[in-house]
């Protein structure tokens, strides 16, 4: 329907940006990851496995790494054990939907950094939290493991991650229509019978893409463990940065983020075929 | 405040349904208003109405899907508005179809026996029946995205009557199909009540389709019952104008009664109604051209035709008497009417009906 | 349960919980609002001394305000790189059929959802092998290329709900394709535009990941607050943090208003 001209003007330019800043960078991060790093600190460009090799071999490395995936699964459970509900209450019972989802979105607007800072005032010893427990004599000193922990980068990730789960529930819910959960119950099925049978099928896809986005994002995340996590929360996009900083070693940091990147791809593929499955128009 | 003109149910069968002075308003909206009704075992009702009317309201109070402001319901003599819809014995078919997409056909159809927790077995075979009964057994695998809105709508029916409920509410189920589709399945549907034997209440705004389905057919104004009748009665007795009006053509001619005689404009008849002003209901086939045969009571009058309709086996003659009075006269198509005819029709025929006041 | 009663579960906690997860949402934003007017700084509990004394440092910290210039200046830039380039892009995959389509939507939508430091550290090995200095050019570039997803997701959303019939009306009234482009298609995209720009923007300003790899010698506000955290707290950051808030409350209620706006403008 649309001409040559106008089709080109519409592809090309698009095309040739994410050409040369998408597809190159990736494909130099592929090949850096092959590469090493010789005494001196300049890269030696043959080719070698090497840098895989100490991935998986490296205590450090595949334990942060899988430490990394926990704490990422961690996130994604309690966010959806949280957000779920909260989407459904918003879909079915809300009487002003519109506000409450603004109230929703409004903490994504709020700088991460700002809101992971905050976290880090409430959890330390002299913060907000412990002296509201020692305050009301709950507790008589500070509580260690509230900061500098994993738990201290669950706890935090998982409040930026909510909100996102929330979102494709919430669209997903709003979807269905109301006749058919009238029609569940004109068959003879009670409110939870329904629920079971025909909503919460009907809103896997939702449920997949929120429980992607949680996963992926909080398993690539350097902030919120190096703001919080201690020595015991590292994870492994800290390591990543230090290799590209102070320690030095870009093919090693190459290598890790390229797994990270085939991770997170091989994620989304997972999810696309799960919604897919789920999905019925 | 409508009077219901209703037909007898034999003492010897209690109604199945009775709704007795149902109301029902939406926040200050009254959308029902004293409703009194009953559905006999085994009956073909037909709730009739435009929208607004309240049709849909009453449907799904009876379903349970709304509570009634006033007024109580029973079923088999006990009371059904106070039950959740998942406790009703009744089964809805949804004028959107509300097939589960994420189920299969078979799985839809199974859905209400599964939950009332049925062996196997016998689920397997109570649908394979439905699917008989309405011709869909190929498609028992298949997703409702996959069929068409007619075979969906089939499959609606089916789901609801596999559970054998007592009685059976349709909200306007054919009005997504084409015509001929419609026809059809308007005989489908009332061969398949036949057969079943349940009593089925219909919702629809179309008058024809109402006249061909049903054995009653209960007619709601604004939120009240304007006439409860047969499709005959109903059309030959209209009780108000607008009664007449809505289902089929009509005229209605507003003239004074004096001394058993009603005069409207140039036209006269004998009727026996009291002294005062009256207004009747003619039917447009009941005005015929002047052939002798009318026998001497027969009214004639002689008028210049302004405009035909050509509507097949019939034309439909906009008429202009004496006095400027317009009528609508249907008669048997023919290639060229000229300038003015004779016209005829029985004072039995000049129905005299309540005026349709405007309500609030 | 009666007739006509909500027909889903009433669970009783449905509303608490909902409460106790707007409450967790909600901590520390208000936290850190309150704790910005306390005079013993961050920390303790209750807070006391109520002060604008913070704001009054804020102000007179000059590097903050380098900072805020220098993050305006690059969400700007950016925003205007993602829209360039995104919304040609929402249009090519809506429209236009070509080879490689799928491989371009996914690459284009891949930085939505992949960890910012990849995109981040795989564009500071295209700099370095193209030579190019790190600076706020390079921090433009990461961003507009990193945000041109949101831009095309909101675009590409808009055009779904596009009346294709307006399009073939002016087509059929004598419009060629780029009149049809500018007078019919681009005012019914306003709305997604103005959306995708505010999204972009805000994030923009937020932005670490990405710009962490590829800052030069000018800071913009996020890796600024960030070098400050590392040195220690300081209440100072809660001053400036409840501003970011008012700011971006200020947009989304903005954002809203011209939602609801141009909803009812829209003639079915």
């Amino acid at each position: 329907m649309f001409s040559r001209a106008y089709r080109a003007a519409v592809t090309v330019p698009p095309l040739l940006w994410v050409a040369v800043f998408l597809l190159v960078p990736y494909a130099l991060l592929f090949c850096y990851s092959f590469w090493s790093v010789s005494s001196s600190q300049t890269i030696v460009h043959s080719w070698t496995l090497d840098n895989y090799r100490q991935l998986l071999q490296v205590n450090v490395y595949w334990q942060t790494l899988l430490r990394s995936m926990w704490i990422a699964a961690r996130v994604t459970v309690f966010s959806l054990l949280l957000g779920y509900p909260l989407a459904y209450f918003l879909s079915f019972h809300a009487k002003r939907k519109d506000l409450l989802y603004q109230l929703v979105i409004i903490p994504l607007w709020v700088s991460y950094l700002v809101r992971a800072y905050a976290w880090k005032t409430i959890l330390g010893s002299d913060g907000v939290l412990n002296t509201l427990l020692q305050y009301v004599h709950l507790t008589s000193h500070p509580l260690d493991f509230l900061l500098y922990s994993p738990f201290a980068v669950v706890l935090t990730l998982t409040h930026i991650y909510t909100p996102f789960t929330i979102l494709p529930i919430y669209a997903a819910l709003e979807h269905i229509p109301r006749n058919l959960v009238e029609a569940s119950h004109d068959l003879g099925a009670s409110p939870v019978q329904t629920f079971w049978r025909v909503i919460f099928p009907l809103s896997i896809p939702g449920v997949v893409a929120g429980a992607t986005f949680a996963f992926v994002l909080s398993l690539g995340d350097f902030l919120a463990p190096l703001l919080l996590g201690g020595p015991s929360g590292i994870m492994i996009s800290n390591i990543v940065v230090s290799l590209f900083g102070a320690a030095y070693n870009w093919p090693l940091g190459a290598a890790i983020s390229f797994c990270m990147l085939a991770l997170v791809l091989g994620l989304l593929f997972l999810s696309e075929s799960l919604e897919k499955k789920w999905s019925f128009r | 405040m409508a009077t219901i003109s209703e037909l007898t149910t034999s003492a010897s069968t209690a109604p199945l349904l009775d709704i007795r002075n149902v109301a029902k308003s939406f926040g200050k909206n009254a959308v029902l208003r004293d409703i009194s009704l009953q559905v006999a075992e085994g009956e073909f009702l037909t709730i009739l109405g435009e929208s607004g009317s309240g049709k849909t309201t009453l449907l799904r109070i009876i379903a349970g899907f709304e509570a009634a402001t006033s007024g109580e319901i029973l079923m088999g003599g006990e009371r059904l508005d106070t039950l959740p819809p998942y406790r009703r014995r009744v089964n809805t078919v949804f004028q959107h179809y509300a097939l589960f997409p994420h189920l299969t056909v078979a799985e839809n159809v199974g859905y209400g026996l599964k939950i009332a927790r049925l062996p196997k077995q016998e689920v397997e075979s109570r649908v394979e029946h439905a699917l008989n009964m309405v011709k869909m057994t190929a498609y028992a695998a298949s997703k409702p995205s996959k069929i068409s809105g007619g075979q969906q709508q089939r499959i609606a029916l089916a789901r609801a009557l596999v559970n054998r409920p007592r009685l059976l509410l349709l909200d306007e189920p054919l009005s997504a199909l084409d015509a001929n589709l419609r026809r059809q399945m308007q005989v489908e549907l009332k061969s398949l009540q036949r057969e079943v034997g349940i009593s089925f209440v219909f919702v629809t705004h179309d008058q024809e389709e109402a006249m061909v389905m049903s054995d009653r057919i209960a007619l709601l104004r604004l939120g009240e019952l304007e006439q409860i009748a047969s499709p005959r009665e109903i059309y030959n007795r209209p009780a108000t104008a607008y009664t007449a009006q809505f289902i089929g053509h009509t005229n209605l001619l507003s003239g004074e009664v004096k001394d058993g005689i009603a005069r409207c404009q140039s036209l006269s008849w004998r009727t026996g109604l009291r002294d005062g002003s009256g207004l009747f209901s003619l039917r447009p086939e009941n005005i015929r051209l002047a052939d002798g045969t009318g026998g001497s009571a027969a009214v004639r009058f002689r008028g210049k035709i302004l405009r035909q309709a050509f509507h097949g086996a019939t034309e439909l003659l906009q008429i202009e008497c004496a006095g400027g009075l317009l009528l609508s006269v249907r008669a048997a198509s023919q290639e060229n009417w000229s300038g003015d005819v004779d016209l005829e029709f029985s004072p039995a025929d000049a129905i005299p009906v309540r005026a349709s006041e405007g309500r609030a | 349960m009666k007739a006509g009663e909500r027909n889903v579960p009433t669970s009783r906690w449905l509303p608490w919980h909902a409460i106790v997860v707007f409450g967790f949402l909600y901590l520390p934003i208000v936290t850190l609002i309150v704790y910005s007017f306390n005079g013993s700084g961050v920390g303790g509990f209750p807070p006391r001394d109520l002060t604008l004394n913070w704001y009054r440092i804020l102000f007179a910290d000059e590097a903050i305000w380098t900072s805020v210039l220098n993050s305006l200046l690059v969400a700007f830039a950016a925003m205007a790189i993602s829209l360039i380039f995104g919304i040609p892009a929402a249009l090519a995959l809506d429209r236009a059929n070509f080879p490689g389509k799928t491989l371009f939507r996914r690459l284009v939508l891949l930085p939505l959802i992949l960890p910012g430091i990849i995109t981040g550290l795989s564009l500071l090995m295209l700099f370095q092998a193209g030579e190019v200095k790190l600076s706020l050019l390079t921090i433009i570039l990461g961003h507009g290329t990193a945000l041109i997803s949101v831009a095309t997701t909101e675009v590409f959303a808009g055009l779904q709900k596009l009346d294709r019939a307006q399009e073939e009306a002016s087509l059929d009234l004598g419009a060629n394709y780029w009149q049809t482009f500018w007078h019919v298609t681009l005012p019914n995209l306003r709305l997604s535009i103005i959306g995708a720009a505010l999204l972009i923007f805000t994030l923009s300003m937020d932005e670490i990941a990405v710009s962490f790899f590829l800052i030069g010698r000018d800071n913009t506000l996020p890796l600024e607050i960030w070098g400050r955290l590392r040195r220690g707290i300081t209440p100072e950051i809660n001053a400036i943090s409840t501003i970011i808030f008012v700011f971006s409350l200020a947009a989304i209620v903005t954002w809203y208003r011209l939602r609801a706006k141009a909803e009812t403008e829209v003639v079915l």
